[in-house]
Formats: C-alpha cells, structure tokens, sequence
C-alpha cells in the first residue's frame, strides 16, 4: 500500500501545479454546468412572463364582417390592427405571429345560426409563440362562449343545457414538483463533471506518462503495477471528487438565483437534500475514472487520448436521454444500472419525494462494484507489454 | 553478477532476441555493443523485467527476473532509454518520487539525495522544476533517480545519447565510479569510442545474437583487426547501423 500511497500523492500534487488541470476540473467544469443551468432557467422565465403579460397586437382580416367580435376583442384590451397584403406570407417571414381572418361567408353563417368560421392562422412549428395562439384561441372561444348563453337564454333554454359536461382540471401537481420537471437536466448536469473533473488526470497518468516517456522507468520500481494503478485512479478519482463537490457547492448558490416565483414553482434544496445529492452521484467519480483512465490507457499521446474523451461525455447522457424521452415511474431494478439509478433517485429527491434507504444502497453498491470492476481492468492492461512500449 | 543464458524474445515474426548470453562481472564494466534494432534494448527489458522471455535464463545475484520481479528491482538501478522526467516536479522531487517507491525511509532519503547532488555535480538545478531542462541535465537526474537506492547492478541503456561532450565525460567519470565501487554495470551502446573508454567487456549483439564476447584485445586479436572499429565490422559482417 505504500508503493499506492506514494503514486497517488505524487500525482495529487504534480496536477495541481497544472493549469490545464486547475481549469478545466476545478474551475470551469463546476462553474460552467451551475451557471448554464441558471441562465437557461432565467431566459424560460423571461419568455413566460413577457408572452402572457405583453400588450396583444392583433391583425384581423375582415373586421367589417363581425363588429361585435372586434368590440369583444378591444375590450379585452386587444389592439386590434390592419392586416397585411399577405397575411399567409407574413407569418412565414416571421412578421406577424398569428393572424384572424373572418371569412366573407361570416355574417351569413352568424345570422343563420351556423357555427361561423373564424380562422387563425400562425406557424404552429415556432415554439415562441405558443403563448400568443393559445391567447387568441382563449379569447375567441370566450366570445363564441358568450354568446352561445345569450342566444339560448333568449329562446328560453337554460344556458346549462348545453354543456352536459363539465371537465375541472384537478392538478395535483405541486409547485415542487413542477420545479423538478426543469431539474430534470440537474443529473446529467452532475455526472458529466464527474467525467469532466476526472478527465485531465486520467489522460496525464496515462498516455501522459507514455507520451514523455517516464512510464518505463517508473514500472521499474519495486513497486506491484495494480498499486501503481491504484494510486493513479484514486488520484484521478479524487480530483472527480473534488469537482463534483465544487460544482454542487456552486449549484447551491445558483439555484436561489433562479426566478421561481416568476416560473410558479417552488425551489427547495436545502443543505440535506444537496448532500443527499452528492452521496448518490460521488460512485460515479469511480465508474468515471476507471472508464477514462482504460479508454486514455489505448491512447500513446496526450492528443490522441483526448479526441476519445470527446466521446465519453456522451455515456452520462444516455440515461437522461432514456428518461426525457420515456419518462418512466422509478423503479427497483433501475436502482442497479448505473448511472441510471442517479438520474432517477436524484429526481425524485429534487422533488421532494421519500426515497427508501434501499434504493441509496442498491445504487451506490451496483456503481461503486462496477467502478472497481473497470478499474481492475484498467489496472490490468498494465500488464501487456503493448501497453507500456505502445507497440511490439 | 548477471548470467545470461540462451535468452529468446520474438514479437510475431520479428525474432528481436535470438540466443543471447553472456556474463557480467561485479566491479566490471561490461558494454552490450550492436547496431540499432540489434536487440539490446529488448535484452535489458528482460533483464529488468518489463518483458518476459520466450525462453532462456537470466540470473541476477541468483535471482530470476520472471520469479522474483519485485526483488530484482530492489537490487537493480535502470536507466532505460526512455527516461522522461516529471516537468512540474523539480529535479529533487522527481529523484524522491523514485526514492520512496522504493521504500526508502525519509532521512536516509533526503542524505542520499544531497549525496548525488555532489557526486553528479547537480546544485545549480536541484531545486529547479525540471521543464525545459538541457539534455545533460536530464540525463543526471534520470541516472540519480535510478541509483538513489544504492543498487548493486546498474543497467544503462544508450546513457549518452544526444549529450554534448562535456556531459558525456562527467557521465563517464560517473560510471567508471560505479565500477570502482564494485557494482556490476551493463551499458548498452552503439558508439564505439564510449565502448573503447568504459568497458572490460565487451559483448558485440548483431540480429538478436551474440557476434563476439571478450576484451577489447580479445576482440582485435581475433579479427586480426587493427582497430576496434574495424574488428566491429568484421565480427558483425556488416557495417549497417554503424553509422547511426
């Protein structure tokens, strides 16, 4: 254990004097996910606010035909404005956001008491202006609402007559949970910079020492070579480590930062849930290290190691994909994949649920057992002579 | 001592190693001469242990390096041809770095370490990060990191390699100490005059084989050559590589 001891405080120090190291672990990997998150939650906050509240300028074709629907609108504080010469193409060019043609037909169908047609017309496939269709159809339905009552209570029917159903929205949701649908992203967030922390250090301990040539001289000390590995992914691990626990110190302060009121959610991660948190994804660090260090161990330059990395952020994304995609009441056996069971617990703590401590168990011991199981690989590979001469 | 028998090495189809032996004396200098790609590098992995052998034997103070691996290194100071050092450790901590992997205690350590720096003449950069060093330099803390542990055998490959004349005579004077202290050094070399100045002995390596095994006079006297360079080329048949 010494000879591991000896490698690990080794490379603990040596990358600390490293700039690269110090930037890219401690510095911009636990900064950049916190404040990308922050900022992505202001501007859906922006959005919310500035659609629903701003005044509703609105281009309606034919206002002759229906007088009484433009009154409606402007009472409803709608600015009621000219169409263009071609409202088709104006939309398409982004012009206009949604445009009301009343149709020629219009006052014939009003007075027969047919269903008159009222045509809204927008590009469904621009998601900013959602919000503004779904005002004007709110709008236009109040209106046809309105005067469907009037017109049976004049022939002497009882408006409720007409409406055998009554759907009532029960949401059961809470603003906590409504919040950790938008968290949702906090995990993978978490476990890329396990991957990104450990990431420098499994190259350096690896390719690194091939590259300046000091891994020969090095195996030839009296020191067994799956100590001299295990001392170089726990270092590795350790600063994975230190980058995930900065990144969720620095998710702690950014979080209150987040508009909550704005988005009516709640935002609660106290001090407990956050360290609940990090208890879940700290195995990660594990798994994360013994993957970079096999994946850099192939790699006989600094370069070539790095351009594999590229693709290793993208095994964290999986499972959150998986999830987004199919969102699926957590269970049981998710508790044993890795990397998964993160995702999953860590949502469910965001969201205030209560978590069996059966769960935590399952998932720390199926990522930590799969960590070792990769280090034990990568320790392994030091064994092949094609690994330490990178050829022959 | 180190006694090699029948030593065989092939990776696929290339036979790097094809029959070497010889034996190095304690107190003796002994220089593995051969030009490049002749199988001396392979030779001191397996006498190191980085490589196992095919078949053969390698007895090192009666140890065997695919036995006894771990007692080998304790016994043996390698300067193997790659000889990286670590840039942001200084030269002293990259020497310590080798001092406590092989288990030495700290106070012993660090008055070894001040022993080396005198011995090869390193005070002026001891306690410099070790990044952009010269090749003189290097080559001095690579050679004190190898023998901080006071080993018996010292095995060094290629050592003069890109040193500049000066630096190739203090390592000189450095290894005829070894010698005078009565270890037992093996150099691998592909520069006649280093072998002419250094060594006791004298084992010529040409396509994984032993071409010749003896003194200096030994050799000449039986190529009938007039210099060493000349019996080279006869002993080995060729004059490939020499040039290198």
């Amino acid at each position: 254990m010494r000879g591991m001891l000896t490698v690990f405080k080794k490379e603990v120090r040596e990358n600390m004097r490293d700039r690269r190291t110090i930037m890219t672990s401690l510095l911009i990997g636990p900064l950049a996910g916190p404040l990308l998150f922050v900022l992505m939650m202001m501007m859906v906050a922006d959005k919310v606010g500035e659609k629903s509240e701003e005044l509703l300028e609105l281009a309606v074709i034919g206002q002759e035909r229906a007088p009484n629907l433009i009154t409606f609108l402007e009472q409803q504080e709608v600015q009621i404005k000219a169409p263009p010469e071609d409202p088709e193409a104006a939309i398409l060019a982004k012009e206009e956001d949604v445009i009301v043609r009343i149709p020629e037909q219009f006052p014939e169908q009003w007075l027969a008491g047919e269903p008159a047609t009222v045509e809204v017309i927008a590009d469904n496939s621009r998601r900013n202006v959602d919000i503004t269709i779904r005002r004007v159809k709110a709008l236009l339905r109040a209106y046809g609402g309105q005067v469907g009552v009037l017109r049976l209570q004049l022939r002497g029917v009882p408006a409720t007559l007409s409406s055998p159903l009554y759907v009532k929205n029960v949401d059961l949701s809470t603003a906590t949970s409504r919040a950790a649908e938008l968290l949702a992203i906090l995990p993978y967030f978490l476990m890329l910079t396990a991957f990104i922390g450990g990431m420098h250090l499994a190259i350096d301990t690896t390719a690194g020492e091939k590259e300046r040539k000091s891994l020969e001289p090095l195996l030839i000390n009296p020191v067994p070579r799956w100590q001299i590995m295990a001392g170089k992914l726990l270092s590795t691990t350790t600063y994975a480590l230190l980058s995930l626990s900065l990144t969720m110190l620095a998710f702690s302060f950014a979080i209150p930062m987040i508009p909550a009121d704005k988005l009516g959610i709640a935002l609660e991660l106290n001090w407990g849930t956050m360290a609940l948190v990090l208890l879940v994804v700290a195995p990660v660090s594990i798994l994360a290290s013994a993957l970079l260090t096999i994946l850099a161990s192939f790699a006989k330059s600094f370069r070539e190691a790095q351009s594999y990395m590229g693709l290793v952020v993208f095994v964290p994304l999986i499972p959150s994909l998986w999830l987004m995609i199919n969102p699926v009441k957590a269970d049981t056996w998710m508790m044993a994949v890795p990397l998964l069971s993160q995702n999953v617990l860590i949502y469910e703590l965001i969201r205030g649920e209560a978590v069996s401590m059966a769960w935590f168990g399952l998932s720390i011991l199926s990522t930590t057992t799969m960590g070792l199981l990769l280090a034990i690989i990568a320790a392994s590979l030091y064994n092949r002579p094609r690994i330490i001469f990178g050829s022959g | 001592m180190i006694e090699v028998r029948d030593l065989y090495k092939s990776f696929g189809k290339v036979k790097a190693v094809n029959g070497v032996s010889f034996t190095a004396r304690d107190g003796e200098i002994t220089g593995l001469l051969g030009p490049n790609g002749a199988g001396k590098t392979t030779t001191l992995r397996m006498l190191y242990s980085l490589l196992p052998p095919d078949s053969g034997q390698i007895l090192i103070d009666g140890l065997d390096p695919t036995r006894d691996s771990l007692a080998i290194k304790r016994t043996l100071g390698v300067v193997p041809d790659s000889r990286g050092l670590y840039t942001r450790l200084s030269a002293r901590e990259n020497i310590r770095y080798y001092g406590q992997m092989q288990g030495m205690k700290n106070s012993a350590l660090e008055q070894r370490i001040e022993d080396l720096v005198v011995t090869l003449d390193m005070g002026d950069f001891i306690d410099r990060r070790t990044e952009g060093f010269s090749q003189g330099q290097r080559v001095k803390v690579a050679i004190a990191r190898a023998v901080v542990h006071e080993p018996k055998t010292v095995l060094l490959d290629e050592p003069s390699n890109g040193l500049d004349v000066m630096s190739t005579r203090a390592l000189r004077d450095y290894i005829l100490s070894l010698k005078s202290a009565g270890l037992c050094v093996v150099l691998s070399t592909h520069i006649m005059q280093e072998v002419a100045a250094l060594c006791d002995r004298i084992v010529i390596i040409a396509k994984g084989r032993v071409a010749a095994d003896g003194t200096a006079d030994e050799l000449l006297e039986r190529s009938g050559a007039n210099s060493l360079e000349d019996a080279f080329v006869q002993l080995i048949g060729t004059e490939e590589g020499l040039l290198a």
